[in-house]
């Protein structure tokens, strides 16, 4: 067991609990953010995607001993960036989930996605969502609203 | 390997000399001696390059000296799942950076390797062809000597980075797999990897005869 | 109105049900599950059901400030339900429909499908079969909003209209919802009520955007999974490695000494026994499990290996099975030349569904009553196994549904054996609510699969190009064995879910003969969204293209030749799919082609052309046009969504690492990296659905849209390489 001083959405958080218990559950389990979802464990599936200092990462395959003072942002939190929040309107404007299980992780890959590339290629969308597993298959609706979502950012 | 020949104690002080020479980072100088011919380094140098070759040609060195847009992973050496992808700069694309799951230290928790500054290694340092099969030695020892694809390192640079590298290093500490499993290491130790280097690296990094694909 | 509580619990699966079948006039199956008692006698004089009257307070709620919630009464699960559902009831209802709210029912008996007779989601049935429930409910509950009105304004209700929530009468007067509820409950339910004419809908038809789309976008719908309850528990379980295997001993020192770690016992499982772990979290089990040390005896279990089946399956499907069609002329084949012939064997391997949401259940045993969350397709059946695990009757279990990550089948199952792991982990911590996590690798490795199946044909193509003589001989396990389904759906030896979509094609062939084997190895398997569509579309649309090609005909122009006359829906969707294809179709680029594939399931007929390249190694599918012709389109916005995912599930199929293989009785892949979903490059790229007009009843797009896509594929691949692809998944191209 040890104690661990994280930036979570912003806040200071404190938790207690063992070294190499993965990003994903101490989210989800030691502070009760349960956007954050367990799809694989092996970081197959993008489901459990947070940004750790800006960079999309999949939090179940990184111990919170490794986190340190990096600010982590969740789902929970992302409609408060100016992306997130475009990104966000995007997918319900479209209709985009199904069961909606992957969609915390799409959006928040796809949030990177656009902070870096503002104006995506069919290639790039690719490239950057192409390692989230979405079961139901809403992949062509994800295409579309991350392009309107680039589209709303110009 | 040295080549075994008739040693007296003259050519043994000789050789030490030389590996004390070595050891004081001079350049590489070649010692002569009445029955060490220039043909005897070439060929000590290309056994060594050989042991060279086996470790880079390892699944823990070798799955990210890939000619493609995607790494391997595991000892079958398969393209690496989630369909993450090279990328401009061999760390991969926003939202799926290498740094998306590797981190700085191996997840053995987890099953993700990781270590200081995880990226592929550039095109140009690709080790096998588009076909995913591996150089042979003789163009793999062209590929790694030549200063245009190399990121311009002689040989002294060399042996820097195969002995003091850290993301190099990971190779002989790689962790646990997602079975749990410890990962299987190179064939050499570090330091032996980093001696066949400082030998093949005397030996004027010399290059088997030979053209791809032998 | 307040939503009753419903106290008639009592009418559950119990061993005297029955299923009685008969077939619908659009060609499918109408399964209709009449309980015991006072029904028995109807059934022997084989007079109609009495139609059941569904009490409105069940399934509206309208508070008082105006916000109305609608119980939806099957699981939603991605399929658009929790939406569909809730429009048909608010449109005949006249609701505002910015107010409406909805909620995933508990399980009780008012919530049962009307047509099945038992709480589910599956066979593509819920629009379907509450079509005409929902708007009923909606139509009445407005008809006793209006006759509240009108009672207090002394007018006749005809005299009344109603508009987004609100009642107006003749002069002026105007009431809303929410101020008349109370008066409106203590109205008489009527027994009939008139419907709108569809030209009265104002919601239904129309592209209705989902109502829990915001939720699932900012993380703050909880899904099963999400379910934290003060003083909780997780559980994992540590399941046998060959299925019914037994533990024979536990060393669990390592494992008890996480810290977290509370309780390690053994539990019996629907097939052998397991070790489970409960801890304070899912980390700390999770860690203890594997640090278990269980030796496992194996001696009394057979060992299912993925060599030996095909073997075996491959032996059977060149002799008779037990007959499933025999039409025509037995001998007509053998009289025909062999140059006339085509011969033909697929091999199709086990499916693991794999949600994304990883199973799991809720259960909180408190002595003489339960609670459980479960996002359960089959709340009546997994209800009543939880009861009888805990020596509780199903009335005293409180079962609540939570949305799902989806199921596909997975969530469906005749056993409940996840919901009696969850039981039995309850009853041994009375009073502390456990919930039992499956890990991903529990769920790939645990079965229930799509079975395996080997097909053989032998076809006897006629002097017109068309198929005289036709015989199919099927392989593979009987999903509905050994289930109470088996009694109505297992006849003469066939698992009709087996043989659905060869047995019941609508292409005219006379002379056709078809049969199957159900052999029994040693793997539960479980219907994968479409079923026996899985495996008999590609078989059947694949071969119509090899005849289309040996007969020189365009591959739609010779479908449309061989359909019955009378599948109208299918031939609709064909020529509409073929219209709204035809510019792209005619002009492609090089090395792209096009597949064709069109199949009926669930009384849905559904067309596609997809167009195909090969990019590294792998078929690129560039687009889709699909049209469905499904009756009635009740949200097409959620029609669309279907099929232009569904056709990305579909593409499972097709996927290298998309099998599920057993060795000495061990299933050899374990998560994602080895038995491999689509990801978005495998999917197409662009899908554009077509909706058949039609104000015919609504019928399935859950699992219709998921044959037609991987034959259509391979159907375009075979004209880039010349190979015909009858094995999947497809390895290599």
């Amino acid at each position: 067991m040890a104690t661990y001083q994280l930036t979570i959405n912003g806040q200071r958080r404190e938790v207690m609990t063992d070294p190499s218990t993965p990003l994903l559950w101490v989210l989800r389990e030691d502070l009760k953010l349960t956007g954050t979802k367990y799809g694989c464990g092996v970081s197959a599936c993008g489901a459990c995607t947070v940004h750790v200092a800006g960079v999309a990462t999949r939090s179940c395959m990184v111990p919170v001993s490794m986190i340190g003072d990096r600010p982590v942002v969740t789902i929970e939190a992302i409609g408060q960036d100016p992306v997130g929040k475009v990104v966000q309107d995007a997918w319900v404007s479209h209709d985009v989930v199904q069961c909606g299980y992957c969609q915390s992780g799409q959006i928040m890959s796809a949030v990177v996605l656009l902070k870096h590339t503002p104006n995506p290629t069919d290639q790039n969308i690719e490239e950057s969502m192409g390692g989230n597993i979405c079961r139901c298959g809403t992949y062509p609706r994800i295409r579309q609203a991350i392009k309107a979502a680039a589209q709303h950012l110009q | 390997m040295i080549r075994s020949r008739t040693t007296g104690p003259r050519s043994l002080i000789v050789v030490c000399a030389a590996f004390v020479v070595c050891l004081v980072a001079s350049p590489p100088q070649a010692e002569q001696s009445p029955a060490s011919p220039s043909a005897d380094r070439r060929s000590d140098g290309l056994a060594a390059w050989q042991q060279v070759y086996m470790v880079l040609t390892h699944q823990r060195c070798i799955n990210c000296h890939t000619a493609t847009n995607y790494p391997q992973q595991g000892d079958d050496r398969h393209r690496h799942f989630a369909n993450v992808v090279r990328g401009p700069e061999g760390r991969g694309v926003p939202g799926l950076h290498c740094a998306t799951c590797h981190q700085e230290a191996n997840a053995d928790s987890t099953g993700a390797p990781g270590s200081h500054n995880w990226h592929l290694a550039p095109l140009s340092m690709a080790w096998q062809d588009p076909h995913d099969q591996l150089l042979s030695s003789a163009e793999l020892c062209r590929v790694l000597t030549d200063r245009s694809k190399n990121h311009d390192m002689d040989g002294s640079a060399l042996l820097q980075h195969h002995a003091e590298d850290k993301l190099v290093g990971w190779a002989w500490e790689p962790g646990r797999g997602l079975n749990g499993l410890p990962r299987t290491l190179p064939p050499l130790s570090r330091p032996q990897f980093a001696d066949a280097t400082r030998r093949w690296v005397e030996a004027g990094t010399p290059c088997p005869p030979g053209q791809a694909g032998e | 109105m307040s939503a009753a509580s419903t106290a008639a619990n009592d009418l559950l699966l119990s061993r005297r049900t029955f299923l009685r079948v008969s077939a619908t006039a659009a060609g499918g199956l109408l399964v209709a599950l009449y309980l015991d008692g006072p029904v028995a006698a109807q059934e022997a004089s084989q007079a109609p059901p009495k139609p059941q009257i569904y009490p409105p307070d069940a399934f509206v709620n309208i508070r008082p400030d105006g916000t109305i919630v609608i119980q939806v009464n099957r699981l939603e699960f991605g399929q658009g339900v929790h939406t569909a559902l809730p429009m048909l009831l608010a449109d005949e209802m006249d609701a505002d429909w910015s107010q409406v709210i909805a909620e995933l029912a508990p399980a009780a008996d008012v919530y049962k499908d009307p047509r099945v007779g038992m709480q589910m989601v599956g066979g593509s049935g819920s629009i379907a079969h509450s079509f005409q429930q929902y708007r009923e409910l909606g139509a009445k509950t407005r008809a006793m909003l209006v006759a509240a009105a009108a009672a207090q304004w002394q007018v006749g209700p005809q005299q009344c209209r109603t508009e987004a929530s609100v009642v107006h009468g003749p002069s002026g007067q105007s009431a809303r919802y929410a101020a008349l509820a109370a008066a409106a409950a203590k109205q008489p339910v009527p027994a009939a009520v008139q419907l709108k004419d569809p030209a009265q809908f104002r919601l239904v038809g129309q592209a209705v955007r989902r109502l829990d789309s915001r939720p699932k976008c900012d993380g703050s719908l909880k899904f099963g999974l999400d379910l934290d309850l003060p003083g909780m528990m997780t559980a994992v379980v540590a399941h046998p490695p060959v299925f019914g295997a037994r533990v024979k001993s536990v060393d669990d020192k390592v494992a008890r000494s996480v810290e977290g770690v509370r309780e390690v016992f053994e539990i019996p499982l629907a097939h052998g026994t397991g070790v489970a772990i409960v801890a304070d979290k899912f980390w700390p089990a999770k860690q203890a499990r594997d640090r278990l040390q269980i030796d496992w005896d194996l001696s009394a279990v057979e060992r299912a290996d993925s060599a030996q089946l095909w073997a075996q399956y491959t032996a059977l499907a060149r002799t008779p099975g037990h007959v499933a069609v025999a039409r025509g002329d037995a001998q007509a084949l053998a009289g025909m030349a062999s140059g006339n012939r085509v011969v033909a064997e697929y091999h199709f391997p086990y499916l693991a569904h794999s949600p994304m949401e990883p199973l799991n259940t809720t259960v909180r045993f408190d002595g003489d009553r339960a609670e459980v969350w479960a996002g359960s397709q089959f709340q009546t059946v997994d209800q009543a196994a939880i009861a009888e695990v805990l020596g509780l009757q199903p009335a005293q279990v409180t079962f609540h549904t939570a949305m799902a990550g989806g199921g596909f089948g997975r969530r469906a199952t005749p056993d409940a054996h996840v919901q009696r792991e969850a039981a039995a982990i309850a009853k041994r911590l009375r009073g502390t609510p456990v919930k039992l996590v499956w890990t991903r690798e529990d769920d790939v490795q645990g079965g229930y699969y799509r079975p395996m199946h080997v097909h053989r044909i032998e076809i006897g193509i006629g002097p017109d190009s068309m198929p005289a003589a036709w015989h199919h001989v099927i392989v593979g396990q009987s999903i509905l064995g050994g289930t109470p389904f088996a009694a109505m759906l297992v006849k003469n030896g066939v698992d009709a879910t087996a043989v659905e979509g060869v047995a019941d094609t609508h292409y005219t062939i006379p002379n056709f003969h078809v049969s199957v084997h159900h052999p029994t190895p040693n793997v539960p398997v479980l219907w994968w969204r479409s079923v026996g569509h899985t495996h008999t579309a590609f078989v059947m649309e694949t071969l119509m293209d090899e005849l289309a090609a040996r007969a020189q005909m365009d591959p739609i122009a010779y479908r449309r030749k061989l359909l019955d006359p009378t599948a109208t829906k299918l031939r609709a969707a064909l020529d509409l799919m073929e219209a709204k294809s035809a510019a792209w179709r005619r002009k492609l680029p090089t090395q792209h082609a096009v597949g064709i594939a069109c199949h009926a399931s669930f009384d849905t007929g559904v067309a596609c052309a997809v167009e195909v390249s090969i990019e590294n190694k792998r078929p690129r599918i560039h687009q889709a046009t699909v049209a469905v012709a499904c009756g009635l389109a009740v949200n097409p916005l959620t029609i669309e969504s279907q099929f232009q995912a569904g056709v990305a599930f579909g593409v499972s199929q097709l996927m290298a690492k998309g099998a599920i293989t057993l060795t000495d009785g061990r299933v050899e892949q374990r998560n994602f990296d080895a038995y491999t979903p689509p990801y978005m490059i495998d999917a197409p790229v662009a899908v554009d659905v077509h909706i058949v007009p039609s104000t015919e009843p609504p019928s399935g797009c859950g699992e219709p849209p998921v044959p037609v896509i991987a034959p259509a594929v391979v159907n375009a691949l075979a004209q880039l390489t010349g190979t015909r692809y009858r094995s999947l998944p497809l390895v290599a191209i």
